[in-house]
């Protein structure tokens, strides 16, 4: 095993040459692939963007503080709704819209946070669950507000002069800003913040009596997730230019979490890994439509049995296991 | 007379009908090492959750180094220096011992949400400069091999270990250790009776010691405080509570005295 003689050495995210290479070569492929691939698998690259956005941010309240939501189509929801009214009926430039909807929906979830500090377990899951159908049932019934079952068509962003049309101008909107997000998420997990969110997750009495304030970084954590949820509803309304609340039930928030379990709960890499194939999975099962619900609670059920850290925490295995080898 | 640490004055708490805590008086001084102990349903660990804040109690004052505790969050206790370790084991248990002791910096860290997230070079700073302070801890109780381990992993000696450097990690000015030595073995015990004397000499955090080792306790208490049925029947040297006829009573029953 490489020797570490600095501490900085063990807080670093990308440590030593083979890393920066990997992670370059990354970069690379991620910048050069809208030019090369063909639309449909930019179109899904992109959804996959989109959906790691929700799973970092779920899995930063569920898997590090332990806090589980089922009410995540919700945050997507007003983010997706945020950005798009804003736009349309008050004439806010993308940009902003674009900040406001991460912004509005992290108010949601800070609002939410605080009723349900004193909730958990089963209850604070009813709690989340009965937020994610209320607004579904209050973007369906609030005509004049979300323009209801008709739907609302988003226009294309633009920032400046530029218009962002293309489905390679999109991907590059959805990737820089997961890419950055999930930066974001790294640094905080490592942070205090990180440990704040997980010692919540393992004993919320030790964590107080340590000195973390259990209202501050629960209602951070609500907060946050909601941000990174609110970013990606946003994201999808302009790749799909349309958005209305059928696309935010509780089949969706079921969706999500079925991400972080595949993945990882309490991990990045795992969300990543979680979003990536459950983005694939639908379009391999398309022939499957009505199954689907089945398949996700029966893939969530099937990894909680056998493997809860998820494949992530599988690969962590494997990986150890090679390394030790003949050990 | 000067200021004591620790007042507390007629603190009484009920569970339902029972009285936990039934008008407990008791002072601790700055440098001390008191212990306190008493049968099992005694009112010990009870006190110590109403000195962190985890439990309310109906009446009573506390009040450490000149501040009221009543009402106080447990973190804002915390913020006034006062620290503990728990009967049965409370540890973070899928952190690394490290990142069990660098949660209790929380208090100490002087970088803001921001900082964190963009990892400034502050942050780094304040990163680097909190983990050279939790490896002092860990060499100081011996735990660089547990170091990157999951706690959950380690022995329950070791856990204790782990749990009492998380302590020691927030810099008290009091520590209240809650049976640090349940489950540890002989040798463990002798040490952590030198580790408990070094916290007190060298570092100069006062402590409040609960434990039912009573050879233990006898060998480095300084003054001892016998809680029975949530009040204190007894108090002064070792030698002199072991004498004293409540105490007797309280431990092995009426007839043993006759």
């Amino acid at each position: 095993m490489e020797l570490r003689e600095r501490y900085e050495e063990d807080l670093a995210l990308v440590l030593g040459l083979p890393a920066w290479l990997g992670l370059l070569v990354a970069l690379a492929v991620l910048v050069l692939f809208p030019l090369l691939a063909p639309r449909y698998l930019v179109y899904i690259v992109t959804l996959m963007a989109i959906h790691i956005l929700v799973a970092i941010g779920l899995n930063l309240l569920t898997g590090y503080t332990g806090q589980i939501s089922l009410g995540h189509a919700g945050f997507v929801a007003i983010g997706a709704y945020t950005a798009g009214l804003l736009m349309v009926r008050v004439g806010v430039p993308f940009p902003f819209a674009f900040l406001l909807s991460g912004f509005s929906a992290a108010f949601f979830g800070f609002l939410l946070g605080l009723p349900v500090l004193r909730l958990t377990g089963p209850y604070l899951t009813i709690a989340t669950l009965g937020f994610g159908i209320a607004v579904h049932q209050v973007l369906t019934n609030w005509e004049g507000l979300s323009g209801g079952r008709m739907g609302l068509f988003i226009p294309k962003p633009s920032i400046g002069p530029w218009t962002l049309a293309s489905e390679a101008a999109l991907y590059y909107l959805a990737v820089g800003t997961t890419g950055v997000l999930t930066w974001i998420a790294y640094n905080l997990v490592r942070s205090h913040i990180g440990r704040a969110f997980v010692a919540i997750r393992d004993s919320d009495v030790a964590a107080e009596v340590m000195g973390v304030n259990l209202m501050v970084y629960k209602t951070l954590a609500f907060g946050l997730s909601a941000f990174y949820a609110g970013v990606a509803g946003a994201l999808q309304g302009h790749l799909l230019g349309y958005i209305e609340p059928q696309m935010f039930t509780l089949f969706e928030s079921i969706y999500y979490f079925s991400m972080i379990v595949v993945g990882g709960l309490g991990t990045i890499p795992g969300s990543i890994l979680g979003a990536v194939l459950m983005t694939i999975l639908p379009q391999v099962l398309s022939g499957l439509r009505e199954w689907l619900p089945i398949v996700y609670g029966g893939t969530i059920i099937f990894i909680m049995a056998v493997e809860p850290w998820g494949l992530y925490g599988r690969w962590l295995r494997i990986k150890w296991w090679l390394k030790t080898w003949p050990f | 007379m000067g200021q004591s640490l620790l007042e507390v004055k007629d603190l009484t708490i009920r569970f339902g009908g029972i009285a936990a805590l039934a008008g407990v008086d008791l002072t601790v001084e700055e440098g001390e090492l008191v212990a306190l102990i008493g049968p099992n349903g005694a009112g010990k660990t009870t006190l110590f959750n109403c000195l962190c804040g985890i439990y309310r109690p109906d009446r009573g004052e506390m009040r450490f180094a000149g501040h009221d505790l009543r009402g106080l969050r447990p973190d804002a206790i915390a913020r006034l220096g006062i620290s503990r370790t728990f009967q049965n084991i409370e540890l973070f248990r899928n952190m690394t011992a490290l990142d069990n002791i660098l949660l209790a910096r929380h208090i100490h860290m002087r970088v803001g949400f921001w900082d964190a997230a963009l990892a400034t070079s502050r942050w780094w700073r304040e990163e680097v400069r909190h983990r050279a302070r939790a490896e002092e801890i860990l060499d100081f109780l011996d735990l660089q091999a547990a170091r990157h381990r999951r706690v959950a992993d380690l022995p329950i000696g070791q856990q204790k270990l782990v749990e009492l450097g998380r302590a020691l990690a927030l810099e008290p000015k009091l520590l209240l250790l809650d049976e640090p030595s349940s489950g540890m073995t002989a040798e463990e015990k002798e040490d952590l009776v030198f580790r408990i004397k070094d916290i007190l000499e060298e570092l100069g955090i006062t402590i409040v010691l609960v434990e039912h080792d009573l050879k233990l306790v006898m060998g480095i208490a300084q003054r001892v405080i016998v809680l029975d049925h949530g009040q204190v029947i007894a108090e002064g040297t070792p030698a002199e509570v072991q004498q004293h006829p409540d105490v007797i009573r309280a431990y092995l029953g009426e007839e043993s005295l006759s």
